[in-house]
Parts: structure tokens; C-alpha cells; sequence
């Protein structure tokens, strides 16, 4: 039996849990490793399984994932009681703890992206480094590694190289986004998160924020360049989308209606949690606005074939959507499986603060700082093919 | 060889990564010696052998607190944080359980529970403290090895390895574990720096009815398996697979 729902604490909470330890923080991180893995899979759809059409974002997308990539471990440093000790991950690492695998899984990951960006831009530095002059050419040069030979054979190599990496960094990322479902899902003491469906659950989640951030900004830089969006490219991730969101609200659906079905002990406290305090993430923002409007939206894009300017209002606003959709769960999954205590009898509440150090302020500083970074890199070498529409257009933005 | 690097001393491949490997040895093993360094004991005092463990006789704790008090002086626990606290179950007539630990009862328990004295069945006093799984759950396992166990058995936190990552306060069962506000985590060491001087917990010796008891589960003498025999005991949630070294005489199944 449990107490009145009532106040920010009701029922019995264990003394120690009435604080919320893994905050904004801890909702970040598994968002931005979840758009570098997405990313990453929308590249190697081009590069490794010969989806023609995303060739005008397969670069950019590869770059997405990079960017993003060189950004995930931050909120994590701003989360560490003792951050200065991160390395200690790395030098005295415990075998048998899974939060130990992160140096190791992370630096593959970044040394398997890093060579993937370098050897697919490698010609464009070249070219770059032999246009300029002064400084910027010294840098172009340095980016290069001082190595300016472009022929047919080094560009067979490099084409090589991608396509193998392309290959390579696929169960590489499904093993950096699936371990961190797994860091949850392997918390047996937590009911609303021990659940090995956890890792597949993350994955999926993490396509989908993958697909729709890159199309979100891909509808965004268009519109920003006055160029039209291409259609190809949409059309083709809009149908990736819809499967990849089909597969990933199924999943987060049955993991729960399971427990619901099997009535174990842990469903009577679970049913509270969802109910009382997490009505509005979960029920109305997870499930209802940003899965069932976006999966509405997507069918129609993909079965009707409206007009072009009604469908790039669906497939845009389903990329909103479902980007909020997986931020949504993400908080549902961290904050929520902590705000049931373990002493199953209670509940404690969670008010993320505005400027403290795992605040709000610097959150949205995190998230955005990646974006700006990869205009950035832009500039350094085009993303887009200059052959296509969106690469051709003003570079202002 | 490029004529630019021609005159210049080079490292050959074979003499880079030896030199590379053996620094890279040579790093790891200045942080085995400082490891090494942190297991000193009192003399007189084998940890070979032992198995601490712990008991709470529920028959007679009355909910003083006084555990509490001690504990949070002995071991410096900061406020709102605790060690160790005492639960309060009242069973109520219709079925209902209220539990209530009132700043982890620091206090003790200075109001009555809010039902009506009619409603009530029964109440009892229900302490906390780590349990000392003898196989806890893998994430306290610690990611940068800040978690280990004692060769006489007891799970502690090196306070100077401590990342504060927080995987093991969400892994613990039992809300044991909590961030210390030093940015480490921390919990009961079963007062380990007292036991090692042949002292008992702070708690033990605090309880004024004797409801603690701790003691080496591998001597069949000792007061705490003396105690464990008079009756029927249980652990806490025993289908984590924790295998707890915290017995609790006179259990009820409500107590989770």
C-alpha cells in the first residue's frame, strides 16, 4: 500500500534518495550520443549501403556525428563530484564496472569518426592548402598532414578507407549508444529501469534523434540559403524516419505495457510514477504530442504524397517533434527511475535549477555550442557538394 | 628515409614503441604502489580470515535514535545524509503500512505516527544501515576502482579515487549510498577505522538496548553468531542476489 500523493515527497522515500542525484546532465549526455550515433548511421546509409540519395547530407551528417561526438563527454564532466579525478576511468579502471567501458568505447568511437571526416574531406583540404597562401594555407596544409598528392589511386584509397570505416563504426556506435541503455538497464535495483530491452530501446531512440536533428538542420540551412530543400534527400529520410520511429515507440510501448500485463510486485509503484509524476513527460508529451502526431504526420507524408509545401510541413514538424519525442524520453527514463524510491513506498520530485552548474543555462550552452561549432567547420571545408543546391547557396548561414 | 629527416636522429618503429611501452608500464605501476600503500592496518590486526557482519534485533529497538546521533558525530555524516537511519512501519487494521523515518529519526521519533491510535495494529522500529553485500550489485564496482571490498569482507569507497559519477548510489538497493557534498559518494564503513582497533561500531556502542550487534561471521563464538542463533532472522531484499551481511532478527515481510 502507499501513502498520499500529495507535496513534492509522498509515501516513504529512503532518507538518502530524497535528492535527485543524476540530473540535466545525465539527460543530456545520452541525448547527444544518441544524435552522434543517428548521425553516423545516416552517413554510412550513403557510404556503406548505397542509399543514393542521401549523398548531398552524407557529409554533413558524418560531421554531425564528429561534432556532436567531441561534445558528449562534457555534460558528464560537469555532472562529476570530482571531475578532475575523469581520468582515473582510464588509468585504474575497474573491469567488472560498466560505467568503466565509457573511456574505452568513447575513444575508439572518436579515433573511428575523426579518420572517417579526414579521409573523406582529405581532397578538399588539399585543394585548399594549395589555393591559399600565408597562414591559412600553412593550416590547410597542417589539417592535411603536409600529404597534398591527389590522384586517382590516393582518391580509390580514401574512398576505400571511408567505405571500410563506414562499416566499421556501425556496431561501434550501436555499442556506444547501446552501452549507455545498458548503464541503465543493468541497474537491477531500479524497476523502471532494469530491463535488458533497455540497450535496443536507447539505440533506436538514438536513430531517430539522429535522423531528425539532420533534417530539422537540413530544412533549416536551406531556408537559411534561400535555396529549395532537396526533395530526394527529405523524402528519403522522411520514410527512414517513420520505420526507424515505428520501431522505437513499439519498443518503449510493450517494454511497459509487459510489466503492466505481467502484474509483478513493481507494477502498483510503477503505475504511481507514471501516473502521478510523469502524466505530462511521459503520457502526454512522450506518447501522445510526439509520437502519435509525428507517426500521423509521417503516414500521411509517406502514403498520400501531398503537395511539396504540405509535406515539408509534416516532415519538418515531425523532426521537431520527435526531437522533443527522445528528449522526452530520455528525461522520463534518468529523472523518472529516480523520482520512485527504492523503498517502492515513495516519491520524491525533481525542479531542474536555472543556473547552477548542472542547471538549465549551461545545458542549453552545451547543446548549442556543437551546432555553432559545426557552422564552423563549414567554413573550413564544405559539407554540402557544391554540386547540389544547399552547397551552392549563399554561405552566409 | 626522406632526405629532409637525413643527418637527424630518428627513432625506429621497434626502439618507439619499446620506449613507449615501457614508459607506459612504468606509469601504471607508480599508481599499483600508491594502491598498495592504502591498505596498512593497525598492528595486531589480520583482516585474513574474517567475514564482518552485522545484526539488528527488531524485538528490541525502540526507535531512540541515539544510533543515529552517534554515527553522524563519529563519522562526520553531513546533514540531510545518513549512515545509518530508523524506519518506523505502522500496520493499520485495514491493511495499510505507513513508514516514516523523520530526518532518518536524529531525533528519534518526537510525534506519533498521523492515524488515529484505533486504526493501529501494530508498530516497530525498523534500522538501516549499509548491508555489506557479499556480492553487490555491479555498478558500486566502481568505474575508476574507488569501490572495493576488504579482505575481511566489508565494501568501502576510496575517498581518493572517487570520481563521483553516482553509479553506484543508483546501483545500491537499499538507498545506502549517497553523494557526499566533498563530490564523492559515501556510506557506512561499518566503522571499519574502530573495528580494526578492536572497537565496536559507533552505533553498537550508542544503542541502549543492545539491538546492534556486530561481529566476524567466520567465528562460530562470536556474540553476533551467539545472537543470530536465537532466532529466526532474514536481509533485506534478498531477490537483488546481494547476499547481505546485515541480519535482522524477528523480520517482518512488509519491511523492504
Amino acid at each position: 500500500m502507499h501513502g498520499e500523493l500529495a507535496g513534492p515527497i509522498s509515501g516513504f522515500v529512503f532518507p538518502n534518495e530524497i535528492h535527485v542525484h543524476w540530473t540535466v546532465m545525465i539527460v543530456l549526455y545520452p541525448y547527444i550520443t544518441g544524435l552522434v550515433a543517428g548521425a553516423f548511421i545516416v552517413s554510412s546509409l550513403y557510404h556503406l549501403f548505397g542509399q543514393r540519395e542521401l549523398r548531398t547530407i552524407a557529409r554533413f551528417a558524418l560531421a554531425s556525428s564528429f561534432v556532436f561526438l567531441l561534445f558528449a563527454p562534457l555534460p558528464l564532466l560537469l555532472h562529476l563530484g570530482r571531475p578532475e579525478r575523469a581520468f582515473n576511468i582510464l588509468i585504474t579502471p575497474s573491469p567488472t564496472s560498466a560505467m568503466a567501458g565509457f573511456g574505452i568505447v568513447y575513444l575508439t568511437y572518436l579515433t573511428l569518426v575523426a579518420l572517417e571526416v579526414w579521409f573523406s574531406v582529405r581532397e578538399d583540404l588539399v585543394e585548399r592548402a594549395r589555393q591559399r597562401g600565408g597562414l591559412t594555407g600553412f593550416l590547410y596544409r597542417a589539417l592535411a598532414l603536409g600529404d597534398l598528392t591527389v590522384t586517382d589511386a590516393t582518391r580509390r584509397r580514401d574512398h576505400r578507407v571511408v567505405r571500410f570505416l563506414a562499416g566499421a563504426g556501425i556496431p561501434v556506435a550501436c555499442f556506444l549508444h547501446g552501452y549507455v541503455g545498458f548503464l541503465f538497464g543493468s541497474i537491477k535495483a531500479n524497476p523502471w529501469w532494469s530491463t535488458p530491452l533497455m540497450f535496443i530501446i536507447f539505440l533506436m531512440s538514438a536513430i531517430v534523434s539522429g535522423l531528425s536533428v539532420l533534417l530539422f538542420l537540413f530544412y533549416l540551412i536551406s531556408y537559411l540559403r534561400k535555396v529549395p530543400v532537396e526533395r530526394a534527400v527529405v523524402e528519403t529520410m522522411a520514410r527512414y524516419l517513420w520505420g526507424f520511429m515505428m520501431v522505437a515507440v513499439t519498443l518503449e510501448v510493450m517494454e511497459v505495457l509487459s510489466i503492466a500485463y505481467q502484474q509483478t510486485a513493481e507494477w502498483e509503484p510503477l503505475s504511481i510514477l507514471i501516473r502521478d509524476r510523469l502524466f505530462v513527460t511521459y503520457i502526454v508529451v512522450q506518447l501522445v504530442v510526439c509520437s502519435l502526431l509525428p507517426f500521423l504526420f509521417l503516414g500521411v507524408n509517406n502514403l498520400l504524397k501531398p503537395r511539396s509545401r504540405v509535406s515539408d510541413l509534416l516532415v519538418f514538424s515531425s523532426s521537431v517533434l520527435l526531437l522533443v519525442q527522445v528528449l522526452a524520453m530520455r528525461w522520463n527514463v534518468v529523472i523518472g527511475g529516480q523520482l520512485l524510491s527504492k523503498s517502492l513506498r515513495g516519491y520524491t520530485s525533481y525542479v531542474p535549477g536555472l543556473w547552477e552548474r548542472e542547471g538549465l543555462v549551461v545545458a542549453v550552452v552545451v547543446f548549442t555550442v556543437p551546432f555553432l561549432l559545426l557552422r564552423w567547420v563549414d567554413r573550413v571545408v564544405p559539407l554540402f557538394p557544391p554540386d547540389s543546391a544547399i552547397g551552392a547557396g549563399e554561405r552566409s548561414a | 628515409m626522406n632526405d629532409e629527416f637525413k643527418g637527424m636522429q630518428v627513432l625506429d618503429r621497434r626502439a618507439f614503441l619499446k620506449t613507449g611501452l615501457a614508459g607506459a608500464t612504468g606509469l601504471l605501476w607508480t599508481f599499483r604502489l600508491t594502491e598498495a600503500r592504502a591498505g596498512d592496518y593497525p598492528a595486531g590486526y589480520d583482516p585474513d580470515g574474517r567475514r564482518w557482519g552485522f545484526l539488528v534485533d527488531l524485538t528490541r529497538c525502540m526507535g531512540c535514535g541515539a544510533c543515529v546521533r552517534a554515527c553522524k558525530a563519529e563519522n562526520h555524516v553531513p546533514d540531510g545524509y545518513y549512515r545509518t537511519w530508523v524506519e518506523r512501519y505502522t500496520m493499520l487494521r485495514d491493511g495499510r503500512v505507513l513508514v516514516d523515518s523523520p530526518d532518518g529519526a536524529l531525533n528519534g521519533f518526537p510525534e506519533d505516527p498521523p492515524v488515529d491510535p484505533a486504526e493501529g495494529e501494530q508498530a516497530f522500529f525498523v534500522p538501516n544501515l549499509c548491508t555489506q553485500c557479499s556480492t553487490a550489485p555491479r555498478g558500486p564496482e566502481r568505474p575508476a576502482g574507488a569501490s572495493s571490498r576488504s579482505r575481511d569482507g566489508l565494501v568501502l569507497v576510496d575517498k581518493k579515487r572517487c570520481i563521483g559519477c553516482g553509479y553506484c548510489v543508483q546501483a545500491c538497493p537499499y538507498g545506502s549510498r549517497y553523494l557526499h557534498p566533498d563530490g564523492t559518494a559515501d556510506k557506512c564503513t561499518l566503522c571499519y577505522h574502530r573495528l580494526v582497533r578492536g572497537l565496536p561500531t559507533a552505533c553498537v556502542q550508542a544503542c541502549p538496548v543492545g539491538a546492534r550487534v556486530v561481529g566476524d561471521l567466520n567465528d562460530p563464538d562470536s556474540p553476533l553468531r551467539k545472537r543470530l542463533a536465537t532466532g529466526r532472522h532474514g536481509v533485506l531484499k534478498p531477490e537483488m542476489g546481494t547476499h547481505p551481511k546485515c541480519f535482522y532478527l524477528g523480520l517482518d515481510q512488509e519491511v523492504i
